[in-house]
């Protein structure tokens, strides 16, 4: 269902980063009225977002790093039949992925190929994180995952090795960020992402925590277009992380079967409070 | 009974509204103008006029409501086809955030009673529209959209409490209810009605968009009553149970009438309500499961009227006078004293504007019935001298209650109008 919904993003967004491959898909881009495109339509000279760019390359690659590096532990764990500690360095490895998981998007199959849930693919093709979460959790078993870790880091290093090829721009952050929150108001706070381990809030904060970094980068820029919308972004990100702060537990956040209804109807109304101002960000690329 | 039968079979075999019935109608004050919103002219149950009407489209003049003026619209306003009633809880703080939410509510909800789109319409591909965009290219379907503040907006968080009016508070308990929390209450209540459901949909959905971060909604309920389509001559709707529902309502094209009924005055007791009123919301449930196993003479002597015509029982047509002290050949009362109509009308001293619609909810989970009922809405000057006393009659003894069950309840002090320039709400702060 996941990848149903969010191909069309995903294809938007890649034809966004090779907009600058040829004529004719900037061509396309500009036909499709929904499309955010930078180019043509732009009537004032763009602000420069070189330093920006650079910027959030710098703090994907660096997430990069540690998801592989977390994510061997993770799989060494599975592969050495370490129940307990697998369990243990699942969610704060996915942290990682969470963070930058439009870039991961943009990357073909590698987004189902590392993230999908149980009824995403065909069952013969699902591998990654949650068929692995399935067998800790439900079977509360290690055997057979062997496969599946292996697979799992190899796709992790492939991802490292893509990300340096993406071509970021400031639109691809802008239509991140939302669509970062949009991921957690879709499945992380109805408790569908962590099926079996039932730690959807380290996504959830994982993901509010990317859209915040690219909005901290985009800051500035935003302040000299709208200082009213900046200021109001910044004060409902702080209302949202401090109502997150509060599931805090250790080093992680408590399980999602432990809130209460009204508690996730709460969390997912900052989230949609935090989500519609900050889909307005996109007046920082001009018209 | 056979005299029962009687009458109704008259009935059927006469035509929903006789012409008598509609200079009646005239006379009184065009009840059939407030429930039907079809000119008096379409009254007139022609066949050949119903064409004529089907074929017609409205002008932009007629199909529009004034959003500004002296009352708020949506209350005398001639009931439309369809609402969808929104109630929220507000989360931002101060009152100074919620006056901005009203200013931005007000621009709203005028610009969309004209049937336009809601803020100016930016070209710029990287943001969001403004508008949510399912309204686009239909008219304004008489859309009208009333606000009114719960008794919770009065508490410390706003410093309004000095402002709530005295007689203004939630209601009291009502013997049998069995209040739901997801259908009671709110700090603002807005009732939205067009003759289109995606029009008012439209409006609920874009109040609650421009609301974010500032309030949240608590509960949402659409209904529904008979289109102006499928009753050209504008008689008086059926609830679910079948029977004409809004015989007796006051007349609303009298100012006098009005007055005394349904606008609060500045000396009531909040000089900011003046020209406002104040709305009962009662989400009923309704038994139909158990309705349709019962007798049609049950049904009638629940309802204390004919469900045929409508007529008060033991009486001819819809309008003819309900008499409680009519009585049946072995002299019993025609209209049993413990009937919906006889406990709601009393010695007619105590009127209310009821402005209700049907409502459907899907089913009921846990017995597989059907969950649908009567959104029931009453607009009045003082709720506490109006309606507590009517309901509180009812509750106790109305024959009714063995089908119906209150799950859901709100009241509202709506706002005055706003003039150009102004917005609602703008006496309050």
């Amino acid at each position: 269902m996941k990848y149903k919904v969010i191909l069309p993003t995903s294809v938007l967004v890649a034809s966004l980063l090779f907009s600058g491959c040829g004529q004719k898909e900037n061509a396309e881009a500009g036909q499709t009225p929904a499309a955010p495109t930078t180019t043509e339509t732009s009537t004032t000279p763009p602000a420069d977002f070189t330093v920006a760019v650079e910027q959030y390359r710098t703090f994907a690659v660096e997430q990069c790093d540690l998801f592989v590096k977390e994510t061997e532990k993770f799989t060494n764990a599975v592969k050495s039949g370490k129940l307990e500690e697998a369990k243990k360095l699942y969610a704060p490895a996915r942290s990682y992925y969470e963070r930058i998981e439009p870039v991961a998007e943009a990357l073909g199959d590698l987004d189902p190929n590392i993230d999908a849930r149980v009824n995403d693919v065909d069952a013969a093709d699902w591998r990654g994180f949650h068929r692995i979460e399935k067998a800790l959790w439900e079977d509360n078993t290690t055997a057979g995952q062997e496969g599946y870790a292996d697979q799992l880091l190899k796709d992790a290093q492939l991802l490292r090795a893509k990300i340096e090829t993406i071509d970021i721009d400031a639109s691809l952050m802008v239509t991140g960020a939302v669509e970062l929150l949009n991921e957690v108001s879709s499945s992380k706070v109805t408790g569908e992402e962590e099926l079996y381990s039932h730690t959807d809030l380290y996504d959830f904060a994982a993901n509010v925590e990317g859209a915040y970094k690219i909005f901290e980068i985009l800051k500035p820029e935003l302040a000299k277009k709208d200082a009213d919308l900046e200021k109001e972004i910044g004060e409902r990100f702080d209302i949202l992380q401090k109502e997150l702060d509060t599931y805090k537990k250790g080093d992680g956040y408590v399980d999602y079967t432990e809130l209460k209804d009204d508690e996730v109807r709460k969390l997912s109304q900052n989230l949609d409070a935090l989500a519609e101002p900050l889909s307005n960000m996109g007046k920082i690329l001009g018209v | 009974m056979s005299e029962h039968n009687q009458n109704s079979n008259d009935s059927i075999l006469k035509k929903p509204m006789t012409r008598r019935d509609v200079l009646r109608l005239a006379g009184t004050g065009g009840l059939g103008l407030l429930l039907g919103g079809s000119a008096v002219g379409g009254m007139f149950a022609a066949e050949s006029h119903r064409k004529t009407e089907a074929a017609k489209v409205p002008s932009a003049s007629e199909d529009q409501v004034p959003f500004y003026g002296q009352h708020q619209a949506g209350i005398i306003t001639p009931a439309q086809n369809f609402i969808c009633f929104a109630a929220f809880d507000v989360t931002a703080s101060g009152s100074n955030s919620l006056q901005k939410l009203f200013q931005s509510w007000t621009a709203a909800a005028a610009a969309m009673a004209e049937g336009k789109q809601v803020g100016e319409e930016s070209s710029n591909h990287n943001l969001p529209p403004v508008d949510t965009g399912e309204s686009v290219g239909l008219t304004p379907s008489r859309l009208t959209i009333t606000f009114g503040a719960g008794p919770s907006l009065f508490d410390d968080r706003f410093g309004l409490a000095s402002k709530r009016p005295p007689a203004f508070k939630d209601l009291p308990s009502f013997n049998g209810e069995q209040l739901e929390p997801q259908w009671c209450g709110g700090d603002i209540g807005v009732q939205v009605c067009a003759d289109d459901m995606q029009v008012a949909f439209h409006a609920v959905r874009n109040l609650a968009r421009i609301a974010r971060g500032k309030a949240v909604l608590r509960w949402v309920q659409e209904g529904f009553q008979r289109s102006t389509q499928a009753d050209p001559t504008g008689s008086t709707p059926r609830n679910l149970l079948g029977f004409k529902d809004g015989t007796v309502n006051p007349d609303v094209n009298s100012a006098q009438d009005m007055n005394k009924v349904v606008w609060a005055r500045g000396n009531d007791g909040a000089a900011w309500m003046s020209g406002g009123s104040y709305m009962a919301v009662r989400r009923i449930r309704m038994r139909i499961e158990v309705w349709d196993r019962s007798s049609l003479k049950d049904q009638e002597n629940t309802f204390g009227r004919y469900r045929a015509s409508g007529a008060p029982l033991g009486a001819k047509n819809e309008f003819d006078p309900v008499d409680l002290s009519a009585k049946d050949e072995k002299g019993n009362p025609h209209i049993p004293a413990d009937s919906h109509v006889a406990l709601a009308r009393g010695d007619g001293s105590i009127q209310i504007l009821r402005r209700s619609y049907s409502y459907s909810g899907g089913i009921d989970l846990k017995t597989g019935q059907l969950d649908a009922g009567l959104l029931f809405i009453s607009y009045q000057r003082d709720l506490f001298k109006q309606f507590v006393p009517m309901q509180q009659k009812l509750a106790k003894s109305d024959r009714l209650n063995e089908y119906i069950l209150h799950v859901g309840s709100a009241v509202f002090a709506c706002f005055p109008g706003a003039s150009k320039g102004g917005y609602i709400g703008d006496t309050l702060f």
